[in-house]
């Protein structure tokens, strides 16, 4: 699996509360989230995004509340993946859960500048900045996420095992 | 080597003698926790399951608290279709309008939580309950369902960060000044991905009311969970509120932290969180003019009893500054009701205050007191960001509850010594 699009490039500690304000939290639909994402932080967002593009943070990125509406939006924005140094913990396991892939890189979260063109092989974990033409090797998934990640998410692990409980008891 | 406390808890919920930092594991959850905002989500990805009941009717809690009683009709919709889940699946703790409060204060409170207890909740303040020793931590709405089908959570067994209490907090210094100068020491992202474990000849100090203020806002450190240990005040709290058996566990002598810290309670002043990150902390006295025009009181932080018994000390026989706006929310019906009760409410209305029924509300931004652009709030919750009560170009400070009050009276920051010398 791969992903490919321009860097969208934010600072530190981006919040929850700016992805996608609690204001627009009366609805859970992706597609009325995704017109509201980023709106506090950067208003151009919605317009300057495209398919495939990839949000390139610092440290801490998706901290603050656990709304999973936050990489919702995000995700139906037409965002394949997000590199940062580091992501908050709820929304690193959310976005493992409901599929959006992430990476954790510094150096690359340093380097890459606003517009570059990225590439990013999840498989091998390498990100590569088609612009400058460096490459960064990020820090790959843990077996067990590749598990969920490869189930479609936590829903479809436990899909998989409430359809097999399921099937034993019968059997 | 041995185990922290959180450690110690996901062991025994994992069925393992023994777990060590990073390592992934599956555990038995006691409580699965949601709110008005996240159980819709999670409704939805447990429709898609597949499975046709939730795994133990008693031990799932939903409490429509971010935007009720209803403020719009999409809210009204949202808390509907979990209201009407709650009924079909025969979900015990619905709590609804009436019954309800802010969830972090009303869970312990109705006795869900007790020592030693794995709690996970589609809320990132789920981790109030490492107060009561308790290893309690926020999920997503994904987390959320598939724990309701399967009474199971995963988790990576997280790092610790030792805090070692010392000493005793001096007048005026709560809760909430200790963790707000904890987290302006470490950073918002200084405990990331590990617990915060509280310990110390200073614990004692700390009400039960404190401590769920300290390990409400470890999630501001980025922490996974903050914990204190068990003492006597837990236990009388425990055997006040609730019926369920409790296991008390302790970090081991020879547990390894990966830092430690030495916290003098004494030498602790009121603090201040200025914009936008609860990070940016002031003491008191380095706050200089700053004017407001909203206080809060209220949330999960900082909504309970002894909070409001603060504020009305200050509030007694004073008026709110008029250019300021004074918001009280008890946490949850009972705190309302011995509030008033204890004629708390003279002392606010008197004041120019007014008082709410429970809900979040103005925390989060949702209704009940949303900030103008270029206005400034001083409110007892935990978070500050950009837009976070309302325009992107308001201001919140985070305080106690004392110094909430006096900058009611003030009109500007002000600490509780200042109003009480008249100055
Ligand atoms: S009071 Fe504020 S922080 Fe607490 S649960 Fe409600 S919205 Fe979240």
């Amino acid at each position: 699996m791969k992903a490919r699009g321009k860097a969208i490039k934010y600072g530190d500690n981006v919040d929850t509360d700016v992805i996608i304000p609690a204001r627009y939290l009366n609805t859970s639909e992706p597609e009325e989230l995704a017109d509201h994402c980023m709106e506090d932080l950067d208003p151009g967002f919605r317009t300057r995004v495209s398919k495939g593009d990839i949000i390139v943070a610092g440290k801490n990125f998706g901290c603050g509340s656990s709304r999973e509406h936050a990489p919702i939006a995000i995700k139906a924005s037409g965002i394949s993946c997000v590199i940062a140094e580091t992501f908050a913990r709820i929304f690193y396991r959310n976005t493992i859960n409901i599929g959006l892939p992430i990476l954790e890189c510094q150096e690359a979260a340093k380097e890459i500048e606003d517009g570059d063109d990225i590439s990013v092989d999840f498989e091998s974990g390498v990100i590569e900045n088609l612009t400058s033409g460096k490459k960064y090797d990020a820090v790959a998934f843990p077996q067990f996420m590749r598990q969920l990640i490869a189930a479609d998410g936590l829903i479809g692990y436990i899909r998989e095992r409430v359809a097999g409980e399921a099937g034993e008891k019968q059997g | 080597m041995g185990m922290t406390m959180t450690q110690k808890i996901l062991a025994r919920h994992a069925g393992l003698e023994s777990v060590k930092p990073g390592e992934l594991v599956m555990v038995k959850v006691d409580m699965v926790l949601g709110n008005d905002i996240t159980t819709p989500v999670a409704v939805k990805e447990f429709r898609k399951i597949g499975a046709k009941r939730v795994f133990d009717v008693n031990r799932i809690a939903i409490v429509p608290d971010h935007f009720t009683p209803n403020k719009d009709i999409k809210s009204a919709e949202q808390v509907k279709f979990i209201r009407d889940f709650a009924r079909e699946m025969g979900i015990v703790n619905f709590f609804d309008v009436g019954q309800m409060g802010v969830e972090h204060a009303l869970l312990p409170e109705k006795g869900l939580v007790v020592p030693g207890d794995v709690v996970i909740g589609a809320d990132s303040h789920t981790c109030t309950y490492g107060a009561l020793g308790a290893f309690s931590t926020g999920v997503g709405s994904t987390d959320m369902a598939a724990a309701m089908a399967t009474g199971e959570a995963w988790f990576k067994v997280p790092e610790a960060i030792k805090f070692v209490l010392k000493g005793k907090p001096s007048r005026w210094v709560s809760g909430k000044d200790v963790i707000l100068h904890i987290i302006g020491k470490i950073g918002v992202d200084g405990a990331l991905y590990k617990s915060m474990e509280f310990c110390g000849e200073g614990v004692k100090e700390l009400s039960v009311d404190d401590r769920f203020t300290i390990a409400n806002m470890a999630v501001e450190a980025g922490a996974k969970n903050g914990i204190f240990p068990v003492d006597e005040k837990t236990l009388e709290y425990v055997k006040n509120h609730s019926q369920k058996p409790w296991e008390v566990f302790s970090a081991d002598e020879d547990a390894g932290y990966a830092e430690v810290y030495e916290i003098d309670l004494s030498s602790i002043k009121p603090t201040v969180a200025f914009p936008h990150l609860p990070e940016n902390t002031r003491t008191i006295d380095e706050a200089g003019d700053v004017k407001i025009h909203q206080v809060v009181i209220g949330s999960c932080t900082n909504g309970r009893l002894e909070d409001l018994k603060i504020a009305a000390k200050i509030l007694k026989g004073r008026k709110v500054h008029p250019d300021v706006r004074c918001i009280i929310i008890p946490a949850t019906q009972k705190i309302w009701k011995q509030a008033m009760e204890e004629g708390l409410f003279h002392i606010f209305i008197d004041a120019g205050a007014v008082v709410s029924t429970p809900t979040c509300g103005p925390c989060l931004g949702g209704y009940m007191g949303i900030l103008a652009s270029g206005e400034r709030a001083v409110a007892t919750t935990n978070r500050n960001f950009v837009g976070r009560m309302g325009h992107p170009e308001s201001e919140v400070y985070l305080a106690s509850p004392a110094v909430a009050a006096a900058s009611a009276v003030a009109g500007r920051i002000a600490s509780p010594d200042e109003i009480q010398q008249g100055r």
